[in-house]
């Protein structure tokens, strides 16, 4: 029992057999870590959470957001889940989020993993739908489906209807459903509510479902309406070079012959 | 007294003291552990007006108002780049003074439900007198505690709970189980048959979380009674860190105290109950009469 007569040499091989197991060990947990990391896109996270890294690195797994979740919403994940172990998440497709006023899961979080500077749930940013099958949505297809409109709780400001003239019929209008990232909280409403057997919308993380403009990109109109002028050379008034005894009238007449 | 086979730990104390004396404290530990997880189950069991803890141990809300946090995650969390919010600092202050006073790893033997599972394991190998098996250093959880603050560093992530077989026990009697079942009896068939109080004893960095925490806490075992001691081992058979007893039980001619000092002892008290000579009882760290030059050397690997 008593170490304190180990040998140097005992010692220091001792000692690096511990470091490089623990080492080996730290090695594929790390791996695993990095692997945890990519939530697969079903999982939707509670308001409030900036991005999944940030989240991992504040979640404790306590699962108080979970018990204050007045609508059983939340849960967390278990083990051979594609989700990071003890984490709080939510299907859309299965059970979406009420958006609560008081968010009582933020409240709940004692880490701050769940921003608590969130106080406005139409702020959340869960994910952002997005009409994945046109194919298939009826409203594509010409039919007044419009639950995914009708259901949103921000209706008319994250998903409003846009109407499209009906190519296959020739004298219909399509009730096209248009989400707006500025409004759209991610909630999952839409998803639930959708008819079809397989959503033909879905909420989808945030990195996915947006693009990004290059950051060197101006879009010219907007750049117009802040100088106030056209930013490049401008227009030259167009000239006509008629015939003799023509000219042409650009508030409707058109061409016009002189009148001797 | 010679040493006695391994199955016949504490039949002298129950047959000096009775049955319920000589599994007093290990009754009451039972108890507490199981009172802990059950407070964290009123919710569901007996309905929203009744729920005394939300949430788990790592981090929970008694009465509405009581706030307490694991400070081991969160010192992760917060080596993971997290800031720390009051919110949680104060739940994890309330834990760390607690601790501070009764023992760190009190945690261990008092509240964590793997105990039970590597409990079992252990008297499972005396009854069946299953020796051997893999043996390391009582330093390696050291190391694996420093990993797991390493590895939250470079992943920027919580890393250590997503396997940390002591979270996943107790999330999972509390939240559902799925297949944590199996780590559960990972665990238990490592303890039983590939190492001795291989998991608790040697590897889990919370309990070596914890024992940093106790280091110079106030409520300890001591032998009081030590020269009543008839060498009979059973302390030493049934101490989940049995290198904890030695130094205050044979220290009198170094000129040690009685106080059971070291950071490691888990205020188990199974020593006290398995004690026919009642030689052990729970005192404090002041209790220390005799403490002259009292040994600072820790153990290293075996």
């Amino acid at each position: 029992m008593f170490e304190h007569q180990l040998s140097r040499r005992r010692f220091i091989v001792e000692t690096a057999r511990t470091a490089s197991g623990v080492a080996l060990l730290g090695v594929g947990l790390g791996l695993y870590t990095k692997e945890s990391k990519s939530l697969p896109v079903y999982a939707l996270r509670p308001p409030g959470v900036k991005s999944e890294d940030d989240f991992l690195s504040a979640c404790i797994r306590c699962g108080l957001c979970v018990r204050d979740c007045p609508y059983d919403i939340l849960k967390l994940s278990k083990l051979a889940e594609p989700v990071a172990l003890g984490t709080p998440y939510f299907e859309a497709r299965k059970i979406p989020c009420e958006m609560c006023e008081d968010i009582p899961c933020v409240k709940a979080c004692p880490t701050g993993a769940l921003d608590k500077g969130l106080t406005n749930i139409d702020d959340a940013r869960m994910g952002l739908a997005v009409i994945v099958d046109q194919e298939t949505c009826l409203n594509y297809l010409g039919l007044r489906c419009d639950v995914c409109h009708r259901i949103c709780p921000l209706i008319n400001e994250a998903i409003t209807l846009e109407p499209r003239h009906n190519q296959r019929s020739g004298k219909h209008t399509l009730f096209i459903p248009v989400v707006h990232s500025d409004k759209c909280t991610g909630c999952g409403k839409c998803e639930r509510g959708c008819v079809l057997e397989e959503a033909a919308i879905k909420v989808l993380p945030l990195d996915l479902a947006k693009g990004e403009l290059g950051h060197h990109y101006r879009l010219g109109w907007e750049e117009k309406e802040k100088a106030g002028e056209s930013l490049v050379t401008p227009d030259i008034e167009h000239k006509y070079n008629l015939p003799e005894g023509l000219r042409y009238e650009h508030d409707g007449k058109g061409l016009l012959k002189d009148s001797r | 007294m010679a040493a006695k086979l391994p199955e016949e730990v504490g039949k002298e104390a129950v047959l000096v003291k009775g049955w319920w004396r000589a599994n007093k404290w290990l009754l009451l530990r039972r108890a507490s552990q199981l009172l802990v997880i059950a407070l964290f189950l009123t919710g569901p069991l007996l309905g929203e007006g009744y729920w005394i803890a939300k949430g788990n141990l790592t981090s929970s809300l008694t009465f509405d108002i009581l706030p307490l946090t694991d400070p081991y995650i969160l010192l992760q969390s917060f080596f993971a780049g997290h800031e720390i919010i009051s919110q949680a600092l104060i739940g994890a202050v309330i834990v760390t003074v607690f601790y501070f006073l009764v023992g760190g790893r009190v945690f261990c033997s008092w509240v964590c439900p793997v105990n039970i599972v590597t409990d079992t394991a252990d008297g499972l190998r005396r009854k069946f007198n299953i020796k051997g098996g893999a043996r390391f250093s009582r330093n390696l959880r050291y190391w694996v505690l420093a990993m797991t603050l390493i590895i939250a560093v470079i992943s920027g992530s919580i890393a250590w709970e997503l396997i940390n077989p002591v979270s996943i026990l107790q999330r999972s009697i509390i939240f559902g189980f799925g297949y944590a079942g199996l780590v559960i009896l990972a665990i238990f068939i490592f303890d039983l048959l590939l190492s001795r109080q291989g998991w608790c004893g040697h590897l889990c960095p919370v309990g070596a979380f914890y024992s940093l925490l106790g280091r110079i806490s106030l409520i300890r075992v001591s032998a009081a009674n030590r020269e009543n001691c008839d060498d009979c081992m059973d302390c030493f058979l049934v101490c989940p860190e049995k290198q904890v007893i030695k130094p205050a039980l044979k220290g009198a001619e170094q000129g040690a105290g009685p106080v059971i000092m070291d950071k490691n002892c888990t205020n188990c008290g199974r020593c006290i109950d398995v004690c026919a000579k009642n030689v052990f009882k729970f005192s404090n760290r002041f209790n220390n009469d005799m403490l002259m030059n009292e040994s600072k050397k820790e153990e290293v690997a075996p």
